[in-house]
């Protein structure tokens, strides 16, 4: 497309996602003196964080003075069955607090406990009550709070323009290219370094929390720009996804129902959670009803196993629903109706109710919710240095769910809100001192321009007859009954050469209409990302040959001490990928101290 | 509601020319308007624009005008509606439109950058911030906003007199403004701002933005009503009115 006109901008910074990392590596940027820009798929506070719920993990001891960093590292060690990056997970639990207090000084107003501090709350995985919160609306509170300090910063925000391609000097990132989305133009950015901040990858699947954003660009974009990708097997399903109606099956639940109380139950009335007591969290775990309630107001009781681990409860339901005891649409029970006042759950659970009451007629005071796993976060992600966020690419940074590494092989809840603030002002403040280091401008290259608006266009210029809808819906299919939950060589195998045959098809994808906000083209370049995540997850979950988090090989059903210590790398060159196992980095002596100590 | 089929008559075009096409399209048990979309999307109108992100009435982002009716057609179900009947889809009328149901809002991102940010106060002697719960409610119930801007869309200051968009800042923004005059730590005083630039005066208090609001907040009685209060005991009430000319301050 020699000769497309396309608007031009020059940074020191761009961040691409304005999700809690985009925005809050933008700030960071800004402050250090960059000249930044965020650039977004969305409208500016539209980002997926916004659905976030439970609330922030960090380490405060608001509620319980026993808590500390230490204690936070280990269960966010412990969740992540050992696969984190243990510099990742360290500096998370030392730096949680200071972002969470953060937030305070920029407006936010949490929950407050009786002496007025943030008050904590209970969730899966975390020793201590430890969630600062806001009812179940503590995403809502985060991005608004960003977003508003954000744009009194005075840091450009370019809305509603989706990057599509990475442009390089040599081996150096140098700028990207993409279009807006309401009139169509194309836009090149020139820009020092670049941050990766776009999020997850659930729109490869059928059931799903995630939005119509969640297509993995930042993943494809890194990998087609040279950077490692880590774990990409494994990915987490909630255990608590709405299961009826049909329309919202796999919307978000929040943990935070059971962190206030709820319990699940199969079609018996039994709570089947204590029958799925893993032998690994078997010390910590309540075994009976009696102690698992006596929990919730007395730590010195054992957690109630309803908050095991997100991998642990998703594999329970599913095998309950497996074993014909599950409910009438396909899922298990979620019980807070007979176990807490109305009044406390409308209080403390006020979107579920909502939820709940709006889209399935039911009123979680009075009814049971049924419930089953959903697509919801990937663990893994763009390899990147622990503490500045660099993947191997110069002045290529990546923060939030694009990045493997500090989740393991499972993440706790409330570790992502955490992970975004911290890792997102990590990658703002080395991405600007990146930028600082280059001198003069960046030389962008016209031909590599030419060929990715060559890319960008060809569904709106070429003929063919497929439709990008069809080819969604497809690879939806597919990975939700062939890379979901449970896996198996023989069906891994089979993905992958549905995902070739994809390829081929996204290739004579036509769409209709011009290029003003015309959703379907902006599908058919979606799709793009999403066949490279669906391969990488594929790829990767061939090469794990044992069961770990959120990873479960029917064929290898237990986790193996050989893969436990390595990451599966996967790169693509010239269109081919290529895996490997690598080691892990070895964690100090004073840190490994932390998991002999205690029980 | 088992599946039913329904005629959706929806606004095809842009800010040049457009008019309402409709389309035979089946909706199933539990569906909701956003649904039907994504059907017609999927089968009939690939290139129908429409914005949405979280479906699930947390991110404002899928608003429209369903008969009429400002309404985020993600919490909307198509059982409220008869089958076999017509339903017609709009976009938001009082924005400039892009495309058949996306609208260009960035009158609302400009209003947002005209309120002076968040300025708390110096921290507790032990370097903590204690806020009572019930102080932080007030602000919290206008921070549970998405930002559909639907409120915006229905108030007939801008809507019937798009002439008063510079001279005001719409029930979002001055919603906006009541929170953080609300929030217990905040030192910065926004009352001058509201009286003038976001044009508190316009809002007569028919309440049209309260009753669209999709996360039922009461933003005339609990955000104007007690703006409009403050400002006119600060700005009009003639002792304070003396006391202000005998101490100097503004």
């Amino acid at each position: 497309m020699a000769g497309e006109a396309y608007d031009l901008h020059e940074y020191d910074v761009i961040v691409i996602g304005a999700g809690g990392a985009g925005i809050r590596a933008a700030i960071e940027a800004s402050a250090q003196g960059a000249r930044t820009a965020l650039v977004c798929k969305s409208l500016l506070g539209k980002a997926h964080t916004v659905m976030a719920e439970g609330g922030i993990a960090a380490a405060m001891g608001n509620v319980w003075k026993e808590d500390n960093w230490q204690v936070h590292f280990r269960d966010t060690m412990r969740g992540g069955k050992m696969l984190n990056n243990w510099r990742m997970a360290q500096l998370h639990a030392m730096e949680a607090p200071d972002r969470v207090l953060e937030l305070e000084e920029w407006g936010a107003l949490f929950d407050r406990t009786k002496d007025g501090l943030i008050s904590q709350r209970d969730f899966g995985g975390h020793k201590y009550a430890r969630l600062a919160h806001v009812g179940d609306r503590t995403g809502l509170e985060m991005i608004r709070t960003l977003q508003q300090h954000a744009v009194h910063k005075g840091i450009d925000v370019h809305m509603e323009c989706n990057v599509q391609r990475l442009l390089k000097d040599g081996d150096r990132v140098c700028g990207a290219v993409g279009y807006w989305r309401p009139s169509g133009r194309l836009v090149v950015f020139k820009s020092k370094a670049v941050v990766l901040a776009t999020g997850g990858v659930g729109k490869c699947w059928k059931f799903t929390s995630n939005s119509w954003e969640s297509t993995g660009d930042g993943v494809t974009l890194a990998l087609d720009a040279g950077a490692d990708l880590i774990d990409m097997e494994c990915i987490q399903f909630h255990p608590t996804g709405m299961v009826w109606p049909i329309s919202v099956r796999g919307l978000l639940v929040t943990e935070g129902v059971r962190g206030d109380g709820g319990t699940l139950k199969n079609s018996d009335g039994a709570r089947f959670m204590f029958n799925y007591i893993p032998e690994y969290f078997k010390n910590e775990t309540a075994d009976n009803e009696k102690e698992a309630d006596a929990w919730y107001e007395d730590k010195k009781n054992r957690r109630t196993p309803d908050l095991l681990p997100r991998d642990e409860v998703a594999r329970a339901i599913n095998a309950e629903v497996k074993a014909g005891r599950g409910s009438p649409h396909g899922g298990v029970y979620l019980d807070i109706c007979t176990r807490r006042p109305a009044d406390y759950i409308r209080k403390r659970l006020p979107s579920m109710y909502h939820q709940f009451k709006e889209l399935a007629g039911v009123d979680i005071t009075k009814d049971m919710m049924e419930v089953g796993p959903t697509c919801h976060y990937i663990m893994g992600g763009v390899r990147v240095d622990a503490d500045s966020t660099a993947t191997r690419v110069p002045g290529l940074f990546a923060a939030g769910e694009v990045a493997g590494g500090m989740h393991g092989a499972n993440r706790l809840g409330g570790n992502s809100l955490s992970d975004l603030i911290v890792f997102g002002r990590r990658a703002g403040h080395y991405a600007a001192e990146y930028a600082k280091g280059v001198k003069g401008t960046a030389t962008v290259d016209a031909g590599q321009i030419d060929v990715a608006i060559r890319e960008l266009l060809a569904p709106v210029t070429r003929t063919g007859g497929e439709n990008p809808y069809a080819i969604h819906a497809d690879l939806q299919e597919c990975m939700q009954s062939l890379v979901g939950i449970i896996r198996t060589a023989s069906e891994l195998k089979k993905a992958l050469e549905e995902i070739a045959v994809f390829k081929q098809r996204l290739g004579r994808v036509r769409v209709e209409g011009g290029r003003e906000f015309n959703p379907a083209w902006h599908l058919a370049l979606d799709l793009h990302s999403m066949l490279s995540v669906s391969e990488a997850v594929t790829l990767g979950a061939l090469e794990r040959k044992e069961s770990r988090g959120g990873h479960t090989r029917e064929d290898y059903p237990f986790a193996d001490d050989r893969f436990g210590k390595v990451n599966v790398v996967i790169r693509r060159k010239a269109g081919q990928f290529s895996v490997a196992q690598e080691p892990l980095p070895e964690m100090p002596a004073e840190l490994k101290q932390l998991f002999q100590e205690r029980k | 509601m088992a599946a039913a089929e329904f005629t959706m008559r929806v606004w095809r075009g842009d800010a040049k020319s457009g008019a309402f096409r409709e389309y035979r399209v089946a909706s199933d048990e539990g569906m909701v308007v956003l649904d039907v979309i994504h059907r017609l999307q999927a089968t009939q109108a690939g290139d129908l624009a429409c914005r949405w992100n979280c479906k699930a009435g947390k991110c404002g982002s899928c608003s429209a005008e369903i008969d009429g009716h400002p309404r985020l057609m993600c919490m909307t179900r198509m059982d409220t509606f008869q089958p076999g009947g017509t339903i017609t889809v709009a976009p938001m009328k009082a924005f400039p439109l892009y495309r058949d149901l996306a609208t260009d809002v960035s009158y609302n991102f400009e209003k947002a950058k005209t309120i002076p940010a968040f300025k708390p106060g110096p921290k507790e002697p032990d370097g903590t911030r204690r806020m009572a719960q019930a102080d932080v409610e007030r602000s919290q119930e206008f921070r549970k906003c998405i930002e559909c801007f639907m409120c915006q869309d229905v108030c007939h200051v801008i809507r019937d007199h798009p002439e008063n968009k510079p001279a005001f800042a719409g029930p979002r923004f001055i919603m906006r403004i009541a929170e953080l005059e609300m929030h217990p730590l905040d030192t910065n005083d926004r009352l001058e701002l509201a009286r003038t630039k976001a044009g508190v005066g316009f809002c007569n208090i028919t309440k049209c933005c309260t009753e669209v609001c999709p996360e039922h907040i009461h933003i005339t009685d609990n955000a104007i009503i007690p703006l409009k209060e403050r400002m006119v005991t600060e700005t009009y009430d003639p002792v304070i009115w003396l006391l202000r000319k005998l101490t100097g301050r503004k």
